[in-house]
């Protein structure tokens, strides 16, 4: 019994042992501390859901932005900004002009009804004037300089050789930068002085549904802006507004946030501001060669009676009241 | 001619940033700028791992493709560079990489851009190799020396490797097959549109 039970307890430590020893590195080989490591694809796979999401980490440097590790939302903007926003561009702006010399050639230069009648009537005092050349001016500058980014390259590159390119786009992007602000203020100050007269009202679907002047003949009646008018005055105080908050978003870089912000600010500034190019291409043209009598109006500030009678019937009927007609050729006395 | 790549092995990274010092010194990097820096994924989480990221130097570059002023171009080594005296600064190259690599030394008024700097991959810029002008540019030509970037030469585990695409490819393919594990060739197919099958 004694023997029997020293040999069972021999028996079962000699187990145990070979237990221990062989279990000991089984064991540690299944441990394998790679086994959840991070890998590339659950990210990339992670990042597809969605195309806005970046990959980001821990990062010791002080320069927090750059703990975003990959960023593929790069290549949509890259594919907006070498395909969508060339077309759009190439449509708004090209579009515009063959439109506006179709239509110059079927229609004509727009002559004012009746001839000049000699007597002038104030339509734009001296400061609506610098208000509307401080925008126009800056607009134009603006609208190259932006352009000189989306086509420079293809158009302007090609013709004038790198550097002087550079030197082009460097004065261009300067330009760009500071003409914003008085931009801005023209803007701010046409919405202030102008509002009460572009509310938009029954006269504007009547002067729509009539034509506007423009198809069909006689001018249906108007106040101080017509309904054409007033959709510019929305448009340029609304589309140079989007401007000027994407511009200002572009111009101080990450106050929006991150690059993704960014990208977005620059497509809305992209697809206004050409949509603006544009517009304001059209208003030119109405505004210099397509209608007689209408750039006195911007330039003197006086306007021909019959021409003022003639698109903005209401209001000259206003201004008449109010004894604000000048000017015209002395009246002879009667004798 | 060679195809040169970055690969980072994250699986032997350390996180000792020394890449991203030694790329600073050799190529007089610009206060508030850096090439190349160490992203930390998972930071504290089982399987973290970190990955040295720069300028991938893509096949099909996006930032080329949105510079407005056409300034970049490719070497004969597929190497991505740019010429600053071209550069105007407007910070597209930036929107559209996907790894963040063109960085902009802050100068004058607003938000406004100086001449875009990023990796080189040791290689200077068009000005003649080895050149004062090059140097004060762009940094080190270290490959026209006949050497690779030092961000990589120098790497204490062999974690980053610089080369030829396929060389440096085989490997990593021969790493992952002998001990068994890969967490992957980072940024290879945003920057590539391939990665390494093992």
């Amino acid at each position: 019994m004694r023997l029997g039970a020293h040999f069972r307890l021999l028996v079962t430590g000699l187990l145990l042992s070979f237990a221990v020893a062989f279990a000991a590195p089984v064991s540690a080989q299944q441990v394998n501390p790679t086994a959840d490591s991070v890998r590339e694809q659950q990210f990339l796979d992670a990042l597809k859901g969605n195309p806005s999401a970046e990959l980001q980490g821990r990062i010791t440097i002080p320069d927090q932005k750059a703990a975003t590790l990959e960023r593929p939302a790069g290549r949509d903007w890259r594919a907006f900004h070498q395909g969508t926003m060339l077309r759009i561009a190439a449509i708004a702006v090209l579009g515009t002009l063959v439109a506006l010399v179709a239509f110059y050639l079927i229609r004509g230069r727009i002559q004012t009804e009746g001839g000049p009648s000699g007597r002038a009537i104030t339509r734009f005092n001296a400061f609506e004037r610098f208000m509307h050349w401080l925008t126009a001016a800056c607009f134009i500058v603006l609208a190259l300089s932006g352009l000189n980014v989306t086509f420079g390259k293809h158009l302007l590159l090609p013709l004038i050789g790198p550097q002087a390119f550079t030197n082009i786009s460097v004065v261009a992007k300067w330009a760009h930068n500071y003409l914003a602000w008085p931009f801005m203020v023209g803007i701010a100050m046409m919405f202030v002085v102008w509002i009460k007269d572009n509310i938009p009202g029954m006269t504007d679907l009547r002067w729509f549904a009539a034509g506007g002047g423009i198809v069909g003949k006689g001018h249906p009646p108007a106040k101080r802006f017509n309904g054409g008018q007033k959709i510019v005055f929305w448009s340029v105080v609304l589309g140079g507004g989007a401007l000027s908050v994407s511009g200002f978003y572009l111009l101080f870089p990450f106050y929006a946030g991150g690059v993704l912000n960014l990208q977005f600010w620059n497509v809305v500034h992209g697809i206004v501001s050409v949509l603006m190019v544009a517009m304001i291409l059209g208003h030119i043209y109405i505004g210099t060669i397509g209608m007689e009598g209408a750039f006195d109006a911007m330039g003197s500030g006086e306007v021909d009676l019959n021409w003022a009678k003639a698109h903005h019937s209401l209001w000259v009927e206003e201004e008449l009241q109010k004894g604000h007609v000048s000017g015209g050729p002395k009246l002879q006395p009667a004798e | 001619m060679a195809r040169m790549k970055f690969l980072c092995d994250a699986d032997r990274c350390i996180e000792c940033n020394a890449c991203v010092t030694a790329c600073k010194n050799e190529n007089e990097v610009p206060w508030g700028v850096n090439r190349r820096r160490v992203v930390t994924i998972n930071d504290g989480k089982p399987g973290e791992r970190s990955i040295s990221m720069a300028c991938m130097h893509c096949t099909d570059a996006p930032c080329m493709a949105v510079c407005p002023v056409d300034c970049f171009y490719n070497t004969a080594d597929g190497v991505v560079l740019h010429n600053k005296d071209l550069c105007i600064g407007c910070g597209y190259c930036f929107y559209a990489c996907p790894f963040g690599a063109p960085q902009y030394p802050k100068v004058g008024n607003f938000g406004s851009r100086g001449k875009m700097d990023k990796c080189t991959y040791c290689s200077g810029g068009p000005e003649a190799d080895l050149s004062p002008a090059e140097f004060q540019k762009y940094g080190s030509n270290r490959l026209a020396e006949g050497k690779l970037p030092l961000c990589a030469e120098m790497c204490s585990t062999k974690s980053l490797l610089a080369g030829d695409g396929d060389i440096i490819a085989q490997i990593y393919k021969e790493r992952v097959v002998k001990r068994g594990y890969g967490s992957g060739a980072w940024g290879w197919q945003t920057a590539y549109k391939e990665t390494i099958a093992i």
